[in-house]
């Protein structure tokens, strides 16, 4: 990430909510282009190693991005963004959630919610992602959820380890 | 609550003291923190001390701490997207 462009990350634990600003270095148009349209969106969205696939994309208010995380041995994380309210090239709120294949939601687990605020900032443009969870409770159900995965893939890659040493 | 409960332990009355709430409802709201764990609490005679779960707290830190990473390796790719997407030149 470019250490001139400002990446700020902060967690107020009290309101179970996330606040990340970072500045780009573009115009706030095509800034937003990157977050609204799938063909780009695709080429960022998931973190490094991962790569990002767009199953469907209906970017509307009551509309959503249905699209898939997909870590380096294939395994796939379905996720859904169900888009609220949208002015464009300003804001966009949406709902997050993990899904199937699909599109069907997990009932048992609590959805962000996504506040998306572009905002020119001199020749820059400022996004501020506001991630917010209901309760405490809900936060904790996706904190048990992401430790049990991020257990399981501990375990595969012990697995697979011990697979190659013992060839 | 979670917020003077991360200074250290209390009573259920002293945590109820700042609300203005009847105990039975207050003590609702503990039941609910109970069970997501995040507070533990033992009674002593009639006392009930409460205190925050060290390891749900350490597994709330962890996964935060993980939103960071995955927020700043996402932000590095689009970082190199948009300097792709404007061909390298400040198009401003």
């Amino acid at each position: 990430m470019r250490s001139d462009l400002r990446f700020d990350f902060r967690v107020d634990k009290a309101n179970s909510t996330m606040t990340i600003e970072k500045e780009f270095a573009a115009r706030r148009q095509l800034v937003w282009d990157c977050y609204t349209k799938s063909e780009l969106l695709d080429r960022w969205f998931a973190p490094k190693p991962m790569t990002t696939k767009t199953k469907s994309m209906d970017f509307r208010e009551g509309g959503h991005w249905h699209y898939a995380m997909v870590d380096p041995g294939g395994q796939e994380y379905w996720g859904r963004l169900d888009y609220q309210t949208i002015s464009p090239i300003d804001n966009f709120t949406a709902l997050d959630g993990f899904c199937d294949e699909s599109g069907t939601l997990d009932p048992e687990l609590p959805r962000s919610n996504w506040d998306v605020t572009f905002t020119d900032a001199s020749e820059r443009t400022l996004v501020q992602t506001v991630i917010s969870f209901k309760s405490a409770a809900e936060l904790e159900k996706v904190v048990e959820m992401g430790m049990e995965e991020g257990m399981t893939s501990t375990l595969e890659r012990l697995e697979e380890l011990l697979e190659t040493l013992e060839k | 609550m979670v917020q003077q409960l991360g200074r250290g332990s209390a009573t259920v009355s002293e945590l109820a003291k700042p609300f203005d709430m009847a105990l039975p409802s207050f003590l609702k709201h503990i039941e609910v923190l109970q069970s997501s764990g995040l507070i533990v609490s033992r009674k002593v005679g009639r006392v009930r001390t409460c205190s925050l779960d060290p390891q749900a707290l350490a597994a709330a830190e962890r996964w935060f701490h993980e939103q960071r990473a995955i927020w700043e390796s996402r932000y590095e790719n689009l970082d190199s997207l948009l300097a792709n997407l404007n061909g390298g030149k400040d198009e401003i």
